[in-house]
């Protein structure tokens, strides 16, 4: 199963080694991973996307909340959450692809933020289904480049994430 | 007034009580040995070789449950220590050490002697500091000896740079340490406690399976108390020997792969099982699936929460110091009316005694060689089994394990997790600085032994009258009995040829050396050198090169599958 983890740790040098390196250590998988600091600067926040068996994904729990600079962890997956991954593509657009390629774009609530003769480049936010599912919809071959962030999480309501 | 980091360190590892610190000196460290030249309030032993100083902490951490600490120049020195440090984190043992670093501006410039020495240690220790500014230096110093001996214990590496180490700061110890991020428990929760006392109070054939979390914790009184009060039988792991008293009846020997044939066959068969400080590790059930197929229920105690659940699952998780834990569960059952059923406990019982008869031990007596398990037998007779025992890696280490009956827990010190051969020796000299009156005898093999023999020389220059008990039997013995048992006699470079004379060795270094060829000699020349209390003595047993440790379970198969003699 995929899963959402949302940890706080020490904004200190080597933080996110100590979190990658036990990933790898111990053999689990990384879907993706972000991190950047928080309001309160000693603080920084990182989502992990993983997958594993429900036992997996309870090590990897416990295996980060034994990391000294772990502050908190929590599984989003396990209630009500929001993800979002931000993804920029830069895509043909010449001659009949520039229709093309503007409208899709609006279908997917998309924005053209970098526009040449040849190229557009267009900025999606979503969940990562729906970006992929933005890929899928283009033309391959209209593909020039794709960059993604990796998830972001956050939990609904009054589920709240401090330290 | 200010102090200069070296200053700093010096003073941090005073307030801090540290008595003894091992090391060895290099460019990086120079002034931090230069402020060590000039105090008095802890004694510096020089080892020779930064691998050893590592392992002498750590047996003296062992035997006192106090943090032990190590000094190292940064590159090879910090490098060398490596493997001591893996070897403390493996066994959860309170470690301190202090490598050196080259200069702040030089980090990163592949510099002479540089080495990135907390991205090295990062996955074999509890935690790691680099510090960057002299006046983070006591605050971190502080911090490294908090999480080193809270929650489970483990090693903290301090990296200083040789800079910071000259830079001056105003100097304060702080008195306690907070941190958000790192607050181990040490309770465990009520509710869960209770559920355990009950499901054990039901038990018809339950089992204590005890490990290094026991002597860790000091629980060895509140096991004690809790098996007797109960009536269960008790085992324990390589660990947690010591823990509970292997004379008592109530104890069932050492479970696992050389385990007794009775620990092992009631691990497999009970029907309640109180993991108490152990994990379930693979040299101890084998293989999980074998041992999930006999149902019981498990009641897991342990301080970490990442050690329950990892290999089995658990039906009762008590995350908790140990020793806290057994205290409330004893105080529930003396305050309550209710006993195990004493008809099934006695069944139970005399199916453990049948098992029991099996007498897995047994031995050859009446060879003509030495058999290394007559040594151990012998010498825990002579030493009236009070004396500090190190061991290194291979058979060795199992017959001590084995024929050594631990009655006390911090006496039996050995590499468990890493199973690092040559820390025998550096770790007896850690006992022994600890206990200075004690007896202390380190067991090993002519493969371990030659691993950090030099500190032979150590041992010389701070008259460290240990007793080195060598089962000398010319091979890497365990390597030996896997190719015997599973690579059919094929004994691929497990020959150890062009060994020295051990008698000369000891000599030259100063110490006495004996050589014991005879089985009807072993016992008169353990016998004078234990009665050496003054010196080193090395005493070289020439014994039965075939011996093999049995029982033993291979890897990877079931409790009940075992092979014995
Ligand atoms: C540093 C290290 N290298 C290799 C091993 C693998 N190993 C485990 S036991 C053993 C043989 C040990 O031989 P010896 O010290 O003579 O003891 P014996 O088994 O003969 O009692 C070896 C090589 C190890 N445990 N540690």
């Amino acid at each position: 199963m995929r899963h959402i983890i949302s940890l706080l740790m020490e904004n200190e040098a080597g933080a996110l080694s100590r979190v990658a390196g036990l990933f790898s250590a111990r053999g689990y998988n990384i879907e993706s991973l972000t991190v950047a600091p928080t309001e309160d600067e000693t603080l920084s926040r990182m989502t992990i996307v993983t997958r594993g068996s429900d036992d997996v994904i309870e090590q990897i729990t416990k295996q980060l909340n034994k990391l000294i600079d772990v502050v908190k962890v929590v599984d989003l997956s396990e209630a009500g959450h929001i993800e979002r991954e931000l993804m920029l593509v830069k895509v043909r657009a010449e001659d009949g692809l520039r229709e093309e390629m503007k409208r899709m774009s609006d279908i997917f609530r998309g924005r053209i933020i970098d526009v040449t003769d040849k190229t557009y480049t267009i900025e999606l936010t979503g969940a990562g289904h729906k970006l992929d599912a933005f890929l899928e919809a283009l033309d391959k071959g209209a593909i020039l480049e794709t960059v993604r962030t990796g998830a972001s999480g956050i939990g609904r309501g009054d589920r709240i994430l401090k330290s | 007034m200010e102090l200069t980091g070296a200053e700093i360190v010096v003073r941090c590892l005073a307030e801090e009580g540290v008595e003894f610190v091992f090391g060895y000196p290099g460019g990086a460290v120079l002034n931090i040995y230069d402020e060590i030249f000039k105090q008095d309030k802890f004694k510096h032993v020089l080892v020779r070789h930064e691998q050893a100083a590592a392992h002498a902490a750590d047996g003296y951490a062992r035997a006192t449950g106090r943090t032990g600490v190590a000094l190292v120049t940064s590159g090879p020195g910090a490098t060398n220590a490596v493997t001591g440090i893996a070897t403390a984190y493996m066994d959860s043992i309170p470690l301190v050490v202090i490598s050196g670093q080259v200069p702040t501006p030089a980090i990163g410039m592949d510099a002479f002697q540089e080495v990135d020495m907390v991205g090295i240690t990062r996955p074999c220790v509890k935690h790691n500091f680099l510090v960057k500014d002299v006046k983070d230096i006591a605050e971190t110093i502080r911090k490294a000896f908090y999480i080193a001996s809270t929650g489970r214990p483990g090693p903290v590496v301090v990296d200083i740079p040789k800079d910071v180490t000259q830079h001056k700061a105003e100097f304060s110890y702080p008195k306690s340490v907070k941190m958000r991020s790192y607050n181990p428990v040490t309770k465990g929760h009520p509710g869960q406690v209770k559920r355990a006392v009950q499901m054990l109070l039901e038990a018809k054939r339950p089992m204590l399976y005890t490990g290094g979390g026991v002597v860790l914790s000091n629980a060895a009184e509140e096991l004690t108390q809790f098996a007797r009060l109960l009536g269960f039988p008790v085992t324990s792991t390589l660990m947690g020997l010591g823990g509970y008293p292997a004379g008592d009846p109530q104890f069932t020997g050492m479970l696992g792969m050389h385990g007794t044939y009775e620990a092992n066959m009631a691990m497999q068969h009970c029907d309640v099982l109180v993991a108490i400080g152990a994990r379930f590790d693979d040299r101890v059930i084998g293989n999980p699936e074998h041992f999930f197929q006999d149902g019981r229920r498990i009641i897991h105690i342990d301080i970490d929460p990442a050690s329950i659940a990892k290999r089995v699952k658990v039906d009762v998780p008590i995350v908790g110091s140990v020793k806290e834990v057994l205290a409330e569960m004893v105080k529930l059952v003396r305050a309550g009316k209710e006993r195990p059923d004493p008809a099934a406990l006695k069944t139970w019982w005399t199916q453990i005694e049948l098992w029991r008869s099996r007498d897995c031990m047994k031995y050859d007596r009446d060879s003509s060689l030495i058999k290394p398990q007559y040594v151990i037998e012998k010498m825990h007779e002579i030493t009236r089994g009070e004396a500090y025992v190190t061991s290194d890696v291979g058979q060795h280490q199992m017959w001590a394990a084995q024929y050594y009956k631990f009655d006390q827990p911090r006496h039996w010190i050995n590499s468990g997790g890493l199973g690092t051969m040559g820390f025998g020796l550096p770790a007896a000299m850690g006992v022994q600085f600890a206990h200075p009156e004690a007896t202390v005898a380190c067991i090993t093999g002519e493969g371990s032994i030659q691993m950090n023999i030099q500190e032979l020389a150590t041992c010389k220059q701070f008259n460290l009258p240990l007793k080195v008990i060598l089962l000398n039997n010319r091979y890497l013995g365990m390597v030996r009995q896997w190719q015997e048992f599973f690579y059919g006699n094929r004994y691929s470079e497990s020959y150890m040829d062009a060994l020295p004379d051990f008698v000369k060795l000891a000599e030259s270094y100063g110490h006495v050396g004996m050589r014991i060829e005879q089985p009807g000699d072993v016992e008169g020349a353990l016998k004078e050198a234990f009665a050496l209390k003054e010196r080193l003595v090395f005493m070289n047993f020439i014994t039965d090169q075939t011996e093999n440790v049995y029982p033993m379970i291979p890897a990877g198969k079931g409790l009940n599958e075992m092979i014995l003699v």
